[in-house]
């Protein structure tokens, strides 16, 4: 068989449902084999019709366990879910301990719930580079949720408005002055807060702080979000959660939504090109050999790196590739 | 295969009704700690979830920690599974407290080796590495 052919039916496969083809066709993109750049366009036009929610918020507030009562609750709907649920990558190792599936133990058996967990790898911003695309790969598989859980998060970790249509921000009492911390980031990005862990003191404390915080927005917008109490550990308040959730699906379908697409799109359409442009760069100095030689000035202290990268893409400028037309 | 982005995949599962998973949590270190991606699914797992948690998360490597006795019939279920979805590619293994008398058994359902209390990390880590290097 060609391996088109095989690509073909692997994709297929997936626009099936068929699980052991979603779980392939993951880590053929997680891994950048080959055959991921033709499978991600193939499932590209398959997509869009999943709605993908986003939950983020610090270490340790209970992202995974409200995400197993979230899955849960969606399920009473009868509707398919799909979890993608991403573990930091160790920076020394490159190795990963994943372990949000020890909170997801009752959703193991559903038929109707896909989990895939994901290492951060060499991605940032609290996902990994493969995490949009194994979400679309579920989409394309026809869940019609797919929560994308992020690592724990602090003040940048914001990628996951690239990804999710609805962003729900977690966060649990005593954080106090984190709170603080991170409002120049994860404060700006929720659409929906939950002050998880709503069963210890200062519950109330923590919910009046997110919503002084959110009084202070100028920004006019048509959206509120709304600020909940919810004990993940007993799924007491996730209903709530869920149909917030719904409310603020109905709200961006009338039209904030496509603004959001279109932004993803054209942010989609900025990591790519970014993500091109480095490989090809650096493909071609390793192949001149400059990557080591490059290196070692900057080790030595003779250049900086923004000097150095400065110069590269000026050379590279200088010479365009020969295969190319000239001018434009 | 560009391999330069491939990672081993190990689900670390503790089947069974046993309570402790101190040696599964050790042995999930130490791989991590040899670059690769652990899965760790937590204490009592039937051999369904387990299979259909290996599947769903694309593992090249299963590492069963047992403690309770019932290996018996709790590994021979799981490695039948693992036929039944297709995943006869996954490299299984196995430790905690298993009598010797009954490792050849186990052997003969697909599990490649069976580690004792007492083996240190490392063979463990070459175990695997070594298990790769000569298929890929």
């Amino acid at each position: 068989m060609t391996e088109s052919a095989s690509v073909q039916q692997l994709v297929q496969a997936v626009l099936r449902g068929e699980k052991r083809a979603i779980a392939k066709t993951i880590s053929i993109i997680e891994n950048n084999e080959p055959e991921a750049r033709k499978i991600v366009s193939l499932i590209y036009p398959k997509t869009g019709r999943a709605h993908i929610i986003g939950i983020t918020g610090p270490a340790g507030v209970g992202k995974s366990t409200l995400v197993e009562k979230l899955a849960k609750e969606i399920r009473k709907q009868r509707k398919s879910v799909g979890i993608v649920a991403v573990d930091p990558t160790s920076p020394f190792s490159g190795g990963a301990f994943l372990g949000d599936r020890v909170r997801m133990q009752d959703l193991s058996l559903d038929e109707g719930v896909y989990i895939r967990s994901m290492a951060t790898r060499n991605g940032f911003g609290g996902l990994s580079r493969a995490t949009k695309d194994a979400a679309h790969v579920l989409d394309a598989a026809g869940k019609d949720i797919v929560i994308v859980e992020t690592v724990g998060a602090g003040q940048s970790e914001v990628e996951v408005i690239k990804v999710a249509q609805t962003v729900v921000v977690v966060l649990a009492p005593g954080l106090g002055d984190d709170i603080q911390a991170i409002k120049a980031g994860q404060m700006e990005i929720g659409d929906i807060f939950v002050v998880n862990k709503a069963d210890r003191e200062n519950a109330d404390k923590a919910v009046s702080d997110i919503r002084t915080m959110l009084e202070m927005n100028t920004e006019e917008k048509g959206w509120k979000p709304p600020v909940l109490k919810i004990t993940a550990l007993t799924g007491e308040g996730v209903n709530k959660l869920w149909e917030n959730i719904e409310k603020h699906r109905a709200y961006i379908k009338t039209g904030a939504l496509h603004q959001q697409r279109r932004a993803n799109a054209e942010m989609e359409l900025i990591e790519a090109l970014k993500q091109k442009i480095t490989d090809s760069i650096i493909r071609e100095m390793r192949q001149k050999g400059q990557w080591i030689e490059v290196t070692e000035k900057i080790l030595a202290r003779q250049t900086d790196p923004y000097t150095a990268a400065d110069n590269l893409l000026k050379q590279r400028l200088k010479a365009p590739d020969k295969s190319q037309p000239e001018g434009g | 295969m560009s391999t330069k982005e491939k990672k081993i995949r190990v689900l670390i599962a503790k089947p069974g009704l046993d309570s402790h998973d101190r040696g599964a949590k050790v042995v999930a270190r130490a791989l991590r700690d040899a670059g690769m991606e652990v899965i760790y699914t937590g204490l009592r797992q039937t051999p369904e979830q387990i299979v259909e948690t290996a599947l769903q998360e694309d593992v090249d490597v299963i590492g069963l920690s047992i403690l309770s006795g019932a290996h018996t019939t709790l590994f021979p279920k799981i490695m039948q599974q693992l036929k039944k979805k297709g995943l006869t590619n996954v490299l299984v293994f196995a430790g905690g407290i298993i009598p010797q008398e009954d490792v050849p058994a186990l052997k003969k359902t697909g599990i490649k080796e069976v580690f004792g209390p007492g083996t240190p990390t490392t063979t463990l880590v070459d175990f695997v590495r070594n298990h790769f290097s000569k298929s890929r």
